[in-house]
């Protein structure tokens, strides 16, 4: 069975068609990339998946349940995490509470529990916060555990926001352009690290992007949007010549 | 100076040893609760003074209660006033009307209770409209909720009306304002520090990603709304008590704005930040007292003062180590030992 299937997905803004029966598939432990122009959709299909949006046609199904129409927080707990191409830390926390928060939606312990700090609350955060720091080592983050996440460097940021994602433990994770802003000594890098990622927490992978070196040099599959309409879909190599890909990046002259 | 600044920190050294010991609180608490106890028996502390005490612990859990909304979630609510008011009718009628009169001492804390249990459903049904509103308009919300409050209770007549609610006994002492204080000042650290308290904070940060990183924004705010107007409904029950005369226009936005003051003043995000302010601010008011007229033109100047050379108030997002608990640096430091340890074994 697939793990995420959509079909006919549609959405408008009022009146601006962003994304348009777009139909996808995508496998356990595939890794598949989203590639288009500027303004092609690419991040709304994120968040229609996620459930920021809510989608005007068709139906988006995790392992067969369906998800439109459900909340962003129920859509992460059944096992989609994601990141942003802005990143959105929680700047004023600790790296450490950053992670921590992402458990919110398996805690056993009650509000009243919380209030009191009283029965299983204490080893429930010992628990919580030994897995997070054991995952923030994992990403070589937990020697500044405590430092906020606003004063982190660019490069660890990004880090630091898949790390957030993993901590929810999701099946399929979402990058939404994670290399924005690398030079290509760091895409080489992401490139080995996510890899790894997808090797280590056993996760399939859906990635947005725009550095071309860093998709082919990754993906199995792609698609290709351009003003919300798929426009292709196959392998790597096929999409490299493509004619309505080279149109849609490059124009129509030089394409022909 | 060098001098000077390692005295300091010898100090500050010894102050963290002291305070991170596990029976500091334990002690406080019971120092405490018996040092009120005593003045309030032995009266060697003048009423006047004992009274302003009282109002300094009120406005210590006033002030708690609003930084969970105002400054730990980020929202801006300007009725809290509604809430006091809500514990206080709840608090004063329950003692006036409904307990034996032979009782009242033994039940107050039960009315007291009964006013936040009050104050709190009503901070469940202001909650609601939080869930799409945010910003500026959920500031108008929360006005309206104060305004409605007011005029609700001005024109209901069994309480009083306009003319308010007499006839409680002076039954807010001391002990009870510190216990009180102490429980509301104890719970919202708890909370802040836990999972629901990390919730909140996200979402000041970013709702949306919050949302997104698995959180029920809806819960946590539902949370933060009620436990918020308990303490409120609490510290009006008191309140009441205390002054033995309450009337709706005690609790307009007059008296919300006083809250924000203290809550801004102390800095937004901080517990030991809502003790300072709510202290300074109660305690200067009545320093100032000589001064007549002129005392409302001095405090909003050290305001503006304050918010130039301070914009985000004395401990805007700090936390003294005293209210953060000890096991959070347990952890941490168990964390460094066995890395160290794992360390060493590969070398």
């Amino acid at each position: 069975m697939p793990l995420l299937e959509i079909s006919g997905l549609t959405h408008r803004f009022a009146g601006l068609c962003a994304v348009s029966d777009f139909n996808f598939i995508i496998d356990p432990h595939e890794l598949v990339g989203i590639i288009g122009p500027n303004g092609a959709g690419k991040t709304t299909v994120f968040n229609l998946i996620t459930g920021v949006y809510k989608a005007t046609a068709g139906s988006i199904k995790l392992a067969g349940r369906d998800l439109v129409g459900q909340t962003p927080h129920t859509i992460t707990r059944s096992g989609i995490a994601r990141t942003f191409q802005n990143i959105r830390l929680f700047r004023e926390l600790s790296v450490l509470d950053n992670v921590r928060i992402a458990h919110y939606g398996r805690m056993a312990y009650t509000p009243v529990e919380a209030l009191l700090h009283i029965g299983r609350f204490r080893a429930e955060e010992k628990r919580i916060t030994d897995l997070t720091l054991d995952l923030l080592s994992m990403f070589k983050l937990d020697d500044m555990a405590n430092e906020k996440a606003k004063n982190l460097p660019y490069g660890l940021q990004r880090r630091l926001e898949i790390a957030r994602a993993l901590a929810t433990g999701p099946k399929l994770l979402l990058l939404d352009e994670p290399a924005a802003g690398m030079n290509p000594n760091e895409i080489i890098q992401l490139m080995e690290f996510i890899g790894w990622i997808r090797q280590t927490f056993s996760v399939t992978i859906i990635l947005i992007e725009h550095q071309m070196r860093l998709v082919m040099g990754i993906c199995e599959r792609l698609v290709v949007l351009d003003f919300g309409a798929t426009i292709a879909a196959g392998l790597c190599a096929e999409i490299q010549n493509n004619p309505k890909v080279m149109e849609a990046y490059l124009g129509v002259e030089v394409a022909q | 100076m060098p001098k000077l600044s390692t005295a300091y920190h010898k100090l500050l050294e010894q102050w963290h040893t002291l305070t991170g010991c596990k029976y500091f609180w334990p002690v406080f608490m019971v120092a405490g609760l018996l040092f009120c106890a005593a003045a309030s028996t032995f009266e060697f502390l003048d009423l006047y003074l004992q009274l302003i005490l009282i109002y300094v612990g009120i406005n210590i859990i006033l002030t708690v209660s609003l930084n969970l909304i105002n400054g730990y979630m980020g929202e801006f609510s300007v009725g809290h006033a509604g809430f006091m008011a809500v514990g206080a009718y709840v608090a004063s009628l329950l003692t006036v009307h409904v307990f034996p009169e032979a009782a009242a001492n033994i039940l107050f804390p039960l009315a007291i209770l009964a006013g936040g249990v009050g104050a709190a459903f009503i901070g469940f049904l202001v909650a609601i409209p939080s869930f799409k509103t945010r910003g500026d308009y959920l500031a108008i919300v929360t006005l309206a909720f104060c305004m409605i409050v007011k005029s609700v209770l001005e024109n209901i007549d069994a309480v009083g009306g306009p003319r308010g609610l007499l006839g409680m006994e002076k039954l807010t002492t001391l002990p009870w304002v510190f216990f009180w204080t102490a429980l509301s000042v104890w719970v919202i650290r708890n909370l802040v520090y836990s999972n629901f308290g990390r919730g909140v904070l996200s979402i000041r940060e970013d709702e949306i990603a919050s949302d997104l990183m698995s959180v029920d924004t809806r819960q946590v705010k539902i949370i933060a709304f009620v436990v918020s107007s308990f303490f409120a409904g609490i510290a009006g029950g008191l309140f009441a008590h205390a002054l033995q005369f309450i009337n709706p226009r005690m609790f307009d936005i007059i008296k919300s704005t006083d809250i924000l003051i203290m809550v801004y003043l102390g800095g937004i995000a901080s517990i030991s930040g809502s003790i300072i302010g709510a202290v300074i601010y109660t305690i200067l008011l009545e320093i100032l007292r000589p001064l007549g007229i002129w005392r409302m033109v001095l405090m909003p100047l050290m305001l503006v003062l304050l918010m130039i050379y301070r914009p985000r108030g004395i401990m805007g997002l700090k936390e003294a180590r005293l209210f953060m608990p000890l096991s959070d640096f347990l952890t941490e430091k168990l964390w460094r030992q066995k890395k160290k340890e794992a360390n060493d074994a590969s070398t």
